[in-house]
């Protein structure tokens, strides 16, 4: 197209008035317990946003014409007012695409649904088979997940997503979740897994290896847009053509978050004071949070490679996630964790053991212990913070 | 081949955004989004349901003849995408 004064990508990294879309965690609370969780979920937070006040959020959403939300939790549906507030946002003409494990998606719940075009539906799975899925998920979750998918499809919503945060454990399951998704008539989204909320205490044994991410890129590649990514692995594109998709660091730019207490991240996998940018409840609200914050100000600035500048793969990568290199003890201007030319590797060998960012909030459930099955044993040490250290839990090979 | 010719409408489901690079399009059917790369782009699309053609959109909107080619591509993935569709009577 001519008369375009800079490329797209450009026009976003200087950020735009109003987010593309926006992630929204409506509640904190969950019924699982999900050792990944990237919010921590467990138990509501007391000072949620009341029913008026995420009416009040949408109004201005309206207003700021963003196109829809991604509500997620926590489990959002547990909410009371969670279906008052996605009729009042698609009467309002924001469209909503909901996270859920499916404990609400009963048939009826599911006719409702497939009614409406303004409401997509996103079921999260991370196993194309119960065992790999329940040892992240919990027990019972796959069971929870499909029951719902065919709850859908049996109710003719069509294209519904099926979500999956790619681990160790599931790469070689792609074509299964693929098979899973043609099954229901769904399309099948797969993001990445961020060392986030709990998702810092399992990174180091559950994101994929240097091996599964070459198999995960290529495999990428043979599906196109048929798969959706959320964008989350531009990173790959280093190993040579960009996957479908912007292709850029979105936070606080064209995407961010809002979390149930009202406080506006940069990005949902950035839950951490250093990314808060202001709260809803503030005078001026979301929209000025938006547009005036200091750090969202801060991160539209054209931003420095730092040691990657040099890299001859700077230009397809842009250095990779930020709340990836962040949760890890990176520097934000070096190389991604995950780097695919092995310098986030190097780079992580330099961080002190200990020394990374912990996530400022916790809503895990204190009581109920999370069952995981993992390769290997934690590293145990008297440092160490991670509440899975040292107690009794299945962790043992399998 | 897009009909330049043919008279043509944004589609009912489709929200438009205007922004300073162009626009951002939303269709809440097929949940896609699509960008309008350029001012004169978003003036051409806006205008169609009130132009007889595509082509005399395009031409009040301000794009030169020369320019006419790409301008029937960008209507053309704008139509394979079903941001807009035909209308019956011009």
């Amino acid at each position: 197209m001519t008369a375009a004064p800079l490329p797209l990508v450009e026009q976003f990294q200087y950020g735009l008035d109003a987010p593309i879309c926006l992630t929204w965690e409506l509640t904190y609370a969950c019924n699982l317990s999900c050792v990944h969780c990237l919010s921590s979920s467990g138990r509501r937070d007391p000072r949620e946003l009341s029913t008026a006040e995420c009416k009040a959020v949408i109004d201005e959403l309206e207003r700021m014409q963003v196109f829809y939300v991604n509500i997620g939790g926590g489990e959002p549906t547990v909410r009371p007012d969670f279906w008052e507030l996605v009729d009042y946002a698609t009467a309002h003409r924001v469209g909503v695409k909901f996270s859920t494990n499916g404990v609400k998606i009963t048939p009826e719940v599911a006719r409702r649904l497939s009614g409406s075009d303004y409401v997509d539906v996103q079921i999260s799975l991370d196993g194309a088979t119960a065992e790999v899925n329940d040892a992240v998920r919990g027990s019972g979750s796959y069971d929870t997940a499909l029951r719902a998918m065919a709850n859908l499809a049996e109710a003719g919503f069509v294209g519904f997503k099926i979500s999956v945060v790619m681990t160790r454990h599931n790469v070689e399951q792609l074509d299964a979740f693929k098979a899973i998704a043609d099954r229901f008539g769904a399309q099948l989204r797969i993001t990445r897994l961020r060392p986030s909320g709990r998702g810092a205490d399992v990174w180091d044994e559950l994101h994929p290896t240097a091996a599964q991410q070459r198999l995960l890129y290529d495999w990428l590649v043979g599906h196109g847009e048929n798969v959706l990514t959320g964008d989350s692995f531009f990173h790959l594109a280093a190993f040579g053509d960009s996957l479908p998709g912007l292709n850029l660091c979105g936070a606080g730019r064209v995407v961010c978050l809002i979390d149930p207490v009202g406080d506006v991240y940069a990005c949902p996998f950035a839950i951490h004071e250093t990314f808060l940018a202001g709260n809803v409840r503030s005078p001026g609200g979301f929209t000025t949070v938006w547009r005036e914050s200091e750090l969202f100000t801060d991160l539209r600035r054209p931003q420095s490679g730092g040691a990657c500048t040099s890299c001859s793969a700077f230009d397809a990568c842009r250095g990779g996630c930020m709340a990836a290199k962040f949760f890890t003890g990176l520097p934000l201007d070096g190389p991604d964790p995950e780097c695919v030319k092995g310098h986030g590797e190097s780079a992580l060998a330099a961080v002190d053991s200990g020394s990374a960012p912990r996530p400022s909030l916790d809503h895990s459930h204190r009581s109920r212990p999370v069952p995981i099955t993992l390769g290997r044993r934690a590293p145990v040490s008297a440092c160490n913070e991670n509440p899975l250290a040292g107690i009794g839990l299945s962790i043992g090979p399998r | 081949m897009f009909d330049l010719d043919a008279a043509w409408q944004v589609s009912p489901q489709v929200s438009i955004r205007p922004e300073r690079f162009g626009a951002l399009l939303y269709h809440f059917g097929t949940r896609r989004l699509s960008f309008l790369k350029s001012p004169m782009l978003l003036s051409a699309v806006g205008s169609l349901a009130e132009q007889p053609t595509a082509r005399e959109a395009c031409l009040a909107a301000g794009v030169p003849e020369a320019d006419m080619n790409a301008y029937r591509s960008a209507l053309a993935t704008l139509a394979a995408a079903q941001m807009i569709c035909e209308r019956s009577s011009p």
